[in-house]
């Protein structure tokens, strides 16, 4: 059966991988070819990168660093930030990226959604949504959740999986960088309205967050998180370990050392 | 030398890398004398069967890869590129494949348990049916493999090396003499997919 994945992500400026807590306040952490080696040989099961760069300059480093990085790790990349246009889809295919994942790009023009999935299929083509509570309901956020779009969340997202989102990344914007949990009713909400795989982002600070997912919403196919790996609060493979002990289906990989 | 046949269909970025990472000389072309040039073939492919089918006829390149594959050549289909290698496909519609594996590619639409979501996509164990086969020299029950897939190969049983539990046993990986095929990624399998792809650079 399936296994559940775990995802880290790396958000990449300039060359180099950045996290911001609540999206504000950012910190230089790693070299991305580097953490995402790393990531790979501890059992990561994909790695997302976020390109937050908005200079050309930025963008053809970016692209730099995802070649390098293709060339060189042999596992699933999804790749974000900045994908307007079906050309931008094309430059970071061709870079080594299996799957483009559209936000602010998508809001301002949802065709770009069904255009994508038309010319490179619907598994490469995933929705990640950035939501908050707003008056007792969920509001998509646009420009890396600082702009409320005033859109209810679950409608976005039924409405982008009917034009051909293979797969949705939903980041609480309510739990992200709190470090107490993912957001598991706004999660099972999103399940409850779509067949495709959900992603999982936002608040997890610790491995017991990764089981309590997995168990209490099993629709969940998988958990992504920056920060608690990129700092080594929660080893990869560790992690690993405990999901496996509480009967949660996950890859396992042959030599850790490898 | 391995070619690896480009006929416009997907991405060849990480399977050529993959292959480099493993010591492979590739190259990625659709020059019909450099694949009868080649030592070993491999048919990648992604996006949508009779598209591609089209794709591969157009360049003549099926006619190219079938005679090097009765010669006795090693070729090696990767997820779509696979499927092709069957006799047919009933993806939206039916296909004629290039008929070098008996059997069939149908929808897991309709014939999965109810809750499974499609495409089945992510990382799944195999179960090696013919531990004995080269191509699974360096794998194991139980080792993960990346799949992206919404159709599968069928009435092919006499092929199949390893499968996948996916509410059904999926068709993982088939061969027939020289004519091989993977429906996972060996290129995005991590260390388990440079194993298979080494152990196709050695047959």
């Amino acid at each position: 059966m399936i296994t559940k994945r775990i995802i880290p992500c790396l958000d990449v400026k300039d060359g180099r991988v950045v996290k911001g807590v609540n999206f504000a306040s950012l910190s230089d952490v790693n070299d991305p070819v580097e953490l995402g080696r790393y990531y790979s040989l501890c059992g990561a099961d994909e790695l997302v990168f976020y390109d937050i760069t908005a200079s050309s300059e930025g963008r053809r480093l970016f692209t730099d660093v995802l070649k390098r990085v293709a060339s060189t790790i042999f596992i699933p990349l999804t790749v974000g930030g900045g994908i307007n246009t079906l050309d931008d889809f094309e430059r970071v295919l061709t870079s080594g990226a299996d799957k483009v994942s559209v936000n602010s790009g998508a809001i301002r023009n949802p065709q770009l959604i069904g255009d994508a999935a038309r010319r490179y299929g619907d598994q490469c083509v995933v929705l990640s949504v950035d939501a908050k509570r707003v008056d007792g309901s969920y509001h998509v956020f646009a420009k890396g959740g600082r702009e409320d779009t005033g859109m209810d969340a679950l409608d976005w997202i039924r409405r982008g999986v009917s034009m051909g989102a293979g797969e949705i990344v939903l980041n609480s914007i309510d739990t992200d960088g709190v470090k107490r949990g993912f957001d598991l009713e706004m999660l099972d909400a999103v399940c409850s309205i779509v067949d495709v795989p959900v992603i999982a982002s936002g608040g997890a600070g610790c491995m017991r967050d990764f089981v309590t997912l997995f168990r209490t919403l099993p629709k969940v196919d998988a958990g992504l998180a920056a920060s608690i790996f990129h700092f080594g609060e929660v080893r990869i493979g560790d992690l690993k370990d405990e999901l496996a002990r509480n009967g949660i289906n996950v890859r396992r990989i042959k030599d850790k050392d490898a | 030398m391995i070619a690896i046949i480009d006929y416009g269909v997907g991405n060849l970025f990480s399977l050529k890398s993959s292959l480099g990472m493993i010591g492979a000389q590739a190259v990625v072309t659709g020059d019909a004398d450099v694949i009868r040039r080649a030592d070993r073939l491999i048919l990648p492919g992604v996006g949508a069967f009779g598209d591609a089918r089209k794709k591969l006829a157009q360049t003549g390149l099926d006619a190219a890869l079938c005679r090097e594959a009765e010669r006795g050549k090693p070729v090696m289909g990767i997820c779509l590129g696979m499927q092709m290698l069957f006799e047919k496909s009933l993806e939206y519609g039916e296909h004629e494949g290039l008929g070098l594996i008996p059997g069939e590619v149908v929808p897991m639409a309709g014939r999965l348990p109810a809750g499974l979501k499609i495409p089945h996509i992510g990382w799944n164990a195999l179960n090696i049916k013919r531990p004995d086969h080269p191509l699974m020299k360096y794998t194991d029950s139980g080792d993960c493999v990346y799949f992206v897939h919404s159709f599968f190969a069928d009435h092919c049983a006499e092929s199949v090396i390893a499968t996948a539990e996916y509410g059904i046993d999926v068709t993982a990986a088939v061969a027939r003499g020289n004519v091989l095929g993977c429906q996972f990624h060996p290129e995005k399998s991590g260390t388990v997919g440079l194993g298979i792809l080494k152990a196709f650079c050695e047959l």
